[in-house]
């Protein structure tokens, strides 16, 4: 394509604009995007002729959609699963238009190409209006920071056009996005499928007096410089090549010349900048925002990865310090989040272990209105508070900037949400004030030190299952081989650290949620636990499993309810069935068996046998 | 002010910055590392890319799975720049053709072997990452990578299932015999890449310029892969002809035409 007209002035050369296209599911973002770049010719040739055979295998009139959806399964089930990102080219200025999945199940991948957008279609069809997703994804684009909205009011065709219909849709999501602070460009009335004011414009819409979607693309400003703003570089890491030390980072925001004094957050110490080095590049003795460069110090400190250089002795320019941290979440693991659950914070290069001190309001995505809870559910949103044990040096989170971007990764370095960092959060008041510090002591090490993993075997099944007897032989046969063990047992519990709890739902919660906690420090300790429970309630099972996090795997102690009732070692069941005992599990109150345990120890045979069942388990997972 | 000024950077400038990032969190997260050189213009700028990374080192590996039937030309320029750029070579042999799955199509068995190559390599050497050069613009599946793309063992890519990756936060390996293929070119384009060679001045192989009438405008194994018609000798004729050109670059790759998702099942088994 030849260009017909330069781009804007403050467009720089080859720079792409990424822009993202979400909505809810099947509303037809990868129809849009393969619809503009048919519109504007940007297909290279032949890509359409296998469009059109795939399209026709499935029996279909030609879908759009398949040049985004170019997996197998996406074709086939007709969704998008993860998101694309497609170079595309208008008036000479380079865009990224990055296509994301609708479905729910999906939304890490959206997330993945949304994050760095500078501008978002918003696909909303006009006959279903806002659905679940237009306010999960529009929420997101508060969260990660994307200002610029430009709504696409989708399969208008399929209701003629109408004005009024249109007009009524149009009012909701502007006052969905207006509740977000999310400013909202232009609403367009559209069809993707036949291309109406897509690129060109519509004679169908004769009332509307907008830009095509292609003009409002064209109109996206470049995201303002950040070389005005105080210097910003987190170390990523210091190399030792031929005698010389680099401190390499790529620069947050700000620039940095020769000469300039730094401190060197984490450490306290300062230093001044001796050489700002670039391989093959002429020598310049500044760096700006985005470069990625290597500076030599003086004096010649080794700063660790994850410190914060930023200009030294001026407190304007100095980021927020903070051990408490308050941030918006987007919650992304499959089970819900609770208080006291530990994590990775990443910021930048940085990593800082961090304990959930609160959930302070959790984000109903009906009316998105705020209200506190005690756990944020999957996929959800919500603010809490973070505890960390040392200082951390941050700039709050705003839109379009790389300042306080915080991830929280769980044990095994996934990614399990999104923490924008808003500020510091003030202490609460005298005894609920909570300081968590972390172990400097890695998992290997302790491994080593121990000679075998950790982990917690979760036993559940009903009162008289075997539970405390198979742990109890568990305790004593892997003890012999030299691992370490602790069996903690129901009753057991009850006696000591428990004796205030009673057996109402409410107390036995609060009696997992202990026992969760001590086997949690025990695993961290190097332990194997062995939790003897009868933890009737799959929700409280869920609540253990969030606080010991992945080393829990739960055992299901299978046995016949008539057998165990027979068994009747402490004479429980009779009492129950006297009625002498209120919510007896089992009589009384019910028991919910696992799902999906991770081992099933038959309770009905031989005890041998069992106890071998639960210890082979325990050598797969640490040996 | 009078100073000077940072420069203003532009597209390529931003694209160098990232994969210069993406290079530097991959040597300090993933040990053993190495680079896969395959000798194209791609893995090149690669190379180079690490040097810009690491003051002019490579301090890691480079791999070559070697199928025996690369051109001659491509091995002269190996064991030239092994020395120029001070390079540690690694190098990896593939298991005869006849041993691959005979049902597959011709190309697709031989990148099948490639696959095989490189899989006993990375297991062999432990490497917990593995730098490949791949973009999004050259096959539509590669526009759905990730830049950190986990694989467990077995090397299989789980598509249906990638990690999120935001804000530069990337996955690291969390189980044994996972690695993770890095990919600090995603988001180059095949015009970016030649316009970086131009302006970088990075050494290729003489294939990617036409004589008599015809070049090669990706390379593979001399089997399958063909010439495009081309008067291109230069690297700003070629550059020129890019911006005019409609085709894509795989044209000439035989195994990406065998059948509609015959380069999908490739990749999920761990080509690149
Ligand atoms: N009538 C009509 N149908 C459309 C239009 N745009 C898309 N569709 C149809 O809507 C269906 C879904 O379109 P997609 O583009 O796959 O939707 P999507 O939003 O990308 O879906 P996910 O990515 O799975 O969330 C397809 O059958 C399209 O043909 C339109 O403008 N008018
Ligand atoms: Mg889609």
């Amino acid at each position: 394509m030849t260009q017909t007209h330069s781009p804007s002035s403050q467009v720089r050369h080859g720079v792409s604009t990424p822009i993202v296209i979400v909505g809810h599911v099947d509303h037809g973002k990868s129809t849009l995007i393969g619809r503009l770049l048919y519109d504007t010719d940007s297909l290279p040739d032949g890509r359409l002729v296998q469009i059109v055979e795939s399209s026709r295998k499935r029996g279909l009139a030609v879908e759009w959609s398949f040049l985004l959806d170019s997996l197998q399964i996406e074709r086939d089930q007709g969704v998008t699963v993860d998101s694309t990102r497609i170079p595309f080219q208008l008036d000479g200025r380079d865009f990224v238009i990055v296509d994301a999945p609708g479905h729910r199940q999906f939304l890490r991948n959206m997330i993945t190409g949304a994050a760095d957008a500078e501008a978002a279609v918003l696909v909303v069809d006009a006959a279903e209006g806002v659905r679940e997703q237009t306010r999960r994804h529009a929420m997101l684009l508060r969260l990660i920071g994307i200002n610029h909205v430009i709504v696409l009011l989708n399969k208008a065709d399929s209701i003629g056009f109408d004005e009024a219909r249109l007009k009524q849709v149009e009012g909701d999501i502007r006052q969905l996005l207006g509740r977000l602070e999310i400013n909202v460009n232009q609403v367009i009335p559209a069809s993707a499928r036949d291309g109406d004011n897509i690129a060109t414009r519509s004679e169908k819409a004769d009332w509307y007096r907008g830009p095509t979607l292609l003009e409002a693309l064209s109109l996206i400003q470049p995201p303002a410089s950040r070389h005005a703003l105080p210097f910003r570089m987190p170390v990523q890491d210091v190399y030792r090549f031929e005698g010389i030390r680099y401190v390499a980072g790529r620069i947050e925001r700000g620039t940095v010349r020769e000469g300039d004094l730094l401190e060197i957050g984490g450490q306290g110490q300062e230093a001044t900048v001796a050489e700002v080095c670039r391989w093959h590049a002429p020598h310049h003795p500044v760096a700006g925002a985005g470069e990625s460069i290597a500076l030599r110090l003086e004096p010649d400190l080794v700063p660790d990865r994850g410190d914060l250089l930023f200009p030294a002795g001026d407190e304007a320019a100095a980021p927020l310090k903070a051990a408490r941290l308050r941030t918006r979440l987007f919650w992304l693991r499959g089970e819900p989040l609770r208080v006291g659950e530990s994590f990775r914070l990443r910021l930048a290069t940085a990593e800082h272990d961090v304990t959930v001190a609160s959930i302070d309001a959790v984000v109903d995505l009906d009316d998105l209105s705020l209200s506190p809870a005690d756990e944020v559910p999957p996929d959800g949103f919500a603010e809490i508070t973070l505890a960390v044990a040392r200082n951390v040096l941050f700039d709050p989170f705003a839109p379009g900037m790389p300042d306080g971007r915080g991830v929280l990764v769980d044990r095994h370095q996934k990614i399990v949400g999104g923490a924008p960092l808003i500020g510091p959060a003030a202490l609460p008041e005298g005894a609920k004030a909570i300081h968590p510090t972390a172990s400097g002591v890695r998992d290997a090490v302790r491994a080593g030190l121990r000679g075998h993993g950790r982990a917690v075997f979760w036993m559940t099944g009903l009162p008289g299952a075997g539970k405390s007897t198979i742990a109890r032989h568990a305790e004593e046969a892997l003890s012999r081989e030299g691992l370490h063990v602790t069996v903690l047992d129901g009753d057991t519990v009850r006696s000591g650290l428990c004796s205030d709890l009673g057996f109402s739902p409410e107390d036995r919660r609060e009696n997992i949620r202990r026992v969760a906690h001590v086997a949690r420090i025990l695993a961290d300790a190097g332990q194997i636990v062995l939790v003897a429970l009868v933890s009737p309630l799959i929700r409280d099972r869920a609540m253990a499993k969030a606080i010991i996090g992945e080393d829990w795997h739960e055992v299901f102690v299978d046995t016949a309810p008539e057998l165990c009732r027979r068994r009747d070692p402490k004479g429980l069941y009779a009492q129950a069935e006297e009625g002498r005992i209120a919510e007896f599990t089992g009589v009384s109150s019910a028991y919910e068996a696992p799902e999906k345990p991770d081992v099933v120890v038959p309770g009905d045979g031989d005890v041998a046998r069992s106890v071998r069942h639960l210890t082979d388990a325990v050598h797969k997972v640490v040996r | 002010m009078a100073l000077e000024d940072a420069h203003i950077m532009d597209g390529l400038d931003q694209l160098e910055a990232q994969s210069i990032f993406i290079l530097r969190e991959a040597y300090r997260k993933l040990k053993p590392l190495a680079l896969l050189w395959s000798l194209g213009k791609d893995s090149n700028v690669m190379v180079w890319l690490a040097r810009k990374a690491f003051m002019g080192h490579v301090p890691f590996p480079v791999m070559h799975v070697d199928t025996g039937k690369k051109f001659p030309e491509m091995y002269a320029f190996r064991d030239e720049y092994v020395k120029k750029w001070n390079l540690d070579l690694v190098l990896g042999e593939c298991p005869p053709v006849e041993d691959m799955d005979p049902s597959l199509p011709p190309a697709a068995r031989s990148a099948a072997r490639k696959t095989a190559g490189l899989a006993n390599l990375i297991d062999q050497h432990k490497f917990r990452g593995v730098v490949a050069g791949i973009r999004r613009d050259e096959q539509a599946t590669r526009a759905k990578e990730r830049v950190f793309s986990p694989r467990g063992a077995g090397h299989q890519w789980d598509v249906r299932n990638q990690p999120p990756e935001f804000w530069d936060q990337y996955a690291t390996p969390y189980e044994e015999g996972m690695h993770v293929r890095v990919h600090p070119l995603l988001a180059w384009r095949e015009l970016d890449i030649w316009r970086y060679i131009e302006r970088e001045k990075i050494p290729l192989v003489d294939l990617y310029f036409a004589k008599d009438g015809k070049r090669y405008r990706s390379l593979g194994d001399q089997d399958i892969t063909s010439p495009i018609e081309s008067n291109a000798s230069t690297v700003a004729e070629v550059i020129a002809e890019l911006e005019t050109s409609r085709t894509s670059e795989r044209a000439g790759r035989a195994m990406d035409h065998e059948s509609e998702d015959a380069f999908e099942r490739l990749r999920v088994a761990g080509y690149l």
